[in-house]
């Protein structure tokens, strides 16, 4: 058991590295100069070279590559080229609020997709079930970004009920449990759980009537158990299913959703992606790639030591 | 009081928020500002450098460069009436050596002080310029060195003389020298000392001699500015408690974060939601400034533009008052690189309009015709700062253009891509082999006017000459403007220079921007003046 765990720890080193070399590359082989995001195209020659040289953007890709594996190593992504932050503080600061973000999402739409999905199960192929599944199928294909400005213009603009925009009152850094912060999450907290509710919805139902039809059901009923106590049984073998099907949609929500988070001008990754994106800031999109593929890395990790000791077959595989 | 009636509220409702059942009885939420915030929505993307210098283009002086610190020379911005011209700020007056026109003398304002109470002097200036210009210099900034250097090209040396008087050297006579300072901010050596020297540091403890002074940064989410009690200018005292700047890249963000009462100000809203804003009951405003939207030509060998009827057919062919239409009416119809009524349009013989007859005389008398188009590649940008509706505006004009025998071809690219091609010229690989470029600017000054796109030194990579223009007669008027310090006389010089470059039909001149705004009705006291950047403080909120 520990040479297993010791061997899946060392795994993730050269892992880590394909997945730094990755970003460092795909980051570079885009169009675009990093010196446009630092230097107003009006300066001169000289001062643009000034400022390669303070960035460090003159020297040979392999050697900034190097420097930039090294400096990471040590928890310094380095400086934004477009407001020459640390992009450590920046990256973390952001994957706070999406963090904040999944979660939000993840318990709306896990609650929604485990009701309804129960609900259209138990009740296969009535007006409930075919409306459930209906809201299933909408929420699996409807476009994010449409779907914010739709709630947008019915919730903020039309009623004024609820922001637009923004983290807070005041910004992510003063997040606390208040309703004055709370309504700002609603929105894109919604739009992002639509489709985690479509899938695990459609999920939990097939599941329900999968096992609705097994015959030990029918044994149980036969036994004279409450249905109460029926449906406990249902939700001990649907559970499983249900909840690898989450753990997956919430690692995608952990990744952050570039037009959610850009509608709602929600402080996260994706807008910060969004934005390192339009600005060129190449230390940023490589820094914020970085520490989400990791946290992908690490999450895998996570789940591959929790299955081994939950399956010992697993390590003897 | 409001506020924590909602909070119970939430209290009692927290159980069933997870299904989002009790939105309508939550949702009544009502902001009691006890004192006058302005929120504005900025285009910008995080809230631009703070420490002096801005970066992010001209959004970033208008809104934490001129509010938190003052130039030497300031933009007059009182007046919707005129095109802006220059104020005495940080210096009380200036003028030209007698002896020697490269030598500048500034006698600098007494009696001004820092927001952190330190003075404003001869020394403060020279740290302030080391900061810029000596590497070797403890305070040296690269990136607001990156940020301004470009846009002093003539600065060459500087030198203490008195406590209150310093001396600049320029690289040649340079008499549109006192423009190119009031990009030039001044931050409190005190406070950066206090700061142990740490710029990034000072970015969120600014200190400046502005009307208005940083509070609260909050990178990418939300800076506040307060006003300076002890301001110099005491007919510029701030009239609000707080601005309240939030980046909102986003147009549709913009919008409906306006019409949630989220903010009370938008920069740039989406023309197509101006009459739903109108019609609840927003302000816009608008006012033209020197901005034009043209397309600039090369004149490589092979390029068709390097026939002076093809140049004239294009400026005859554009319907720009369709255009306009087209726009809501936001834009002003561009005959020039400066509106008519501006002492540098001139006289020019050739009158542009929308004659699309004439272009197709013009274009048959040069061997075009239907059967044989005049085929024209342009590099134009999908978006960007100052660049209007970009893919709207370019497909009219191809429209228009295909009237009169001319094919127009884009090479679409994003904005963060056309702007770097501008100074690589209409050679570069980058350019595409393509015959003109749709890169918007602002002309406050003659060099950015004129010199940077049309003398033959600015060439790439020297400066904008993108499309290689080689005229002595452009060199030799700008030459001799630029040398003459007697206002009306460089005034007849720079008009004999447009007046002969409408009349070469040098470029194809489009519209000018009227930078629309939207704002609350509750937002009063706002003087849109011509220019790129604003004044904040003769704003007020009407209760």
């Amino acid at each position: 058991m520990p040479i297993y765990f010791l061997k899946r720890v060392l795994y993730v080193i050269p892992i880590a590295l394909a997945v730094s070399f990755f970003c460092f590359s795909l980051v570079h082989l885009s169009p675009g100069d990093p010196m446009d995001a630092v230097v107003s195209p009006d300066a001169p020659s000289e001062v643009v070279a000034m400022v390669q040289r303070a960035y460090g953007f003159d020297r040979p890709l392999p050697e900034q590559y190097g420097r930039w594996v090294l400096r990471a190593v040590q928890g310094d992504l380095g400086l934004s080229a477009a407001n020459g932050r640390a992009v450590t503080a920046e990256v973390f600061s952001a994957l706070k609020n999406t963090l904040l973000l999944a979660f939000a999402a993840s318990l709306i739409g896990f609650t929604l997709g485990c009701v309804f999905g129960t609900l259209a199960g138990y009740f296969q192929g009535s007006l409930l079930d075919r409306l459930v599944t209906g809201i299933a199928v909408g929420g699996v294909s409807v476009p994010h970004y449409w779907l914010g400005m739709l709630l947008v213009i019915i919730f903020s603009v039309e009623l004024n009920w609820l922001p637009s925009s923004g983290a807070g009152p005041g910004s992510s850094s003063d997040w606390n449990v208040e309703w004055a912060y709370l309504r700002h999450l609603i929105l894109p907290a919604v739009t992002l759980s639509v489709i985690p509710m479509g899938v695990v919805t459609r999920t939990v139902r097939a599941m329900v009537a999968d096992i609705l039809a097994h015959e030990f059901v029918e044994a149980l009923r036969a036994k004279g158990l409450a249905e109460r106590q029926v449906f406990r049984h249902v939700v001990k073998n649907v559970a499983p299913t249900a909840l690898a099907v989450m753990g997956l949609q919430l690692g995608y929500l952990l990744g952050g959703s570039i037009l959610v988070e850009t509608v709602f001008s929600w402080p996260g990754t994706g807008l910060l992606l969004n934005n390192a994106i339009f600005q060129r800031d190449l230390p940023i999109l490589q820094g914020t790639i970085l520490v989400l593929a990791l946290f992908f890395v690490m999450l895998n990790l996570i789940v591959d030591l929790a299955q081994a000791r939950l399956d010992p077959r697993i390590q003897r595989g | 009081m409001v506020y924590k009636k909602t909070a119970q509220t939430w209290h009692w409702a927290a159980p069933v928020a997870a299904l989002s059942l009790g939105l309508a009885a939550l949702a009544s939420t009502t902001t009691v500002q006890a004192e006058q915030t302005l929120r504005i929505a900025m285009t910008a993307s995080d809230i631009p450098l703070t420490t002096g210098q801005p970066d992010s283009g001209f959004e970033g002086y208008r809104f934490v460069g001129y509010t938190i610190y003052d130039a030497l020379i300031n933009w007059d911005m009182s007046s919707a009436d005129e095109v802006s011209g220059l104020t005495p700020g940080l210096a009380e007056s200036w003028e030209v050596d007698e002896d020697d026109q490269q030598v500048w003398h500034f006698h600098l304002r007494e009696g001004v002080t820092f927001h952190d109470g330190s003075d404003w002097n001869a020394d403060a200036a020279i740290w302030n310029l080391d900061k810029v210009y000596d590497e070797d210099s403890p305070q040296f900034d690269a990136r607001q060195a990156g940020n301004v250097r470009g846009r002093i090209p003539s600065m060459d040396g500087y030198e203490k003389v008195d406590d209150y008087t310093i001396s600049f050297t320029t690289s040649e006579p340079d008499a549109w020298f006192p423009y190119q300072l009031t990009f030039l901010l001044f931050s409190s050596p005190a406070q950066w000392e206090a700061l142990d020297g740490d710029w990034d540091e000072f970015a969120r403890q600014p200190s400046g001699t502005g009307p208005f002074k940083l509070t609260r940064l909050v990178p990418r989410e939300r800076a506040v500015l307060e006003p300076f009690a002890d301001y110099w200018d005491a007919d510029r005292v701030p009239q609000v408690d707080r601005v309240e700047l939030l980046p909102m890249p986003e147009s549709s963000s913009r919008t409906s974060a306006l019409l949630s009462d989220q903010v009370d100000w938008i920069e740039s809203p989406a023309a197509d939601a101006i009459a739903r804003m109108e019609s609840q009951g927003m302000t816009i405003t608008s006012n033209p400034y020197p901005h034009t939207w043209p397309y600039q030509f090369s004149m490589l060998e092979g390029s068709p533009w390097r026939d002076i009827n093809v140049r004239k057919a294009a400026n005859l062919a554009v319907d720009r008052e369709g255009l306009e239409t087209l726009l809501g009416g936001l834009m002003v119809p561009a005959v020039g690189t400066v509106n008519p009524d501006h002492p540098w349009f001139g006289e020019p013989e050739f009158e542009i309009s929308y004659d699309p007859d004439e272009a197709r005389r013009l274009l048959a008398e040069s061997g075009y015709g239907p059967d044989n188009p005049v085929e024209i590649k342009v590099l134009i940008s999908t978006s960007g700062s100052g660049q209007m509706q970009p893919l709207a505006m370019n497909e009219y004009i191809q429209q228009t253009f295909s009237e009169v025998g001319i094919e127009l071809e884009f090479e679409v690219m994003d904005w963060e891509s056309l702007f770097p091609n501008w100074r690589r010229g209409a050679d570069h690989e980058t350019s595409l082999d393509a015959h003109a470029t749709n890169i918007t600017f602002g002309w406050l000054d003659p060099f950015a006017a004129f010199y940077r796109f049309m003398h033959s030194s600015m060439a790439p990579p020297n400066g904008f000459n993108w499309g290689y223009m080689d005229d002595p007669e452009y060199d030799r008027l700008l030459d001799e403007a630029k040398v003459t310090f007697d206002q009306e006389a460089q005034d007849a010089l720079l008009a004999e220079f447009h007046a002969r470059m409408v009349d070469d039909a040098a470029w194809l001149w489009v519209a000018h921007d009227v930078g629309p705004r939207a704002m609350n009705p509750r937002v009063q006291g706002f003087v849109q003046a011509q220019n790129w950047f604003q004044d904040l403080t003769p704003v007020y909120i009407e209760e």
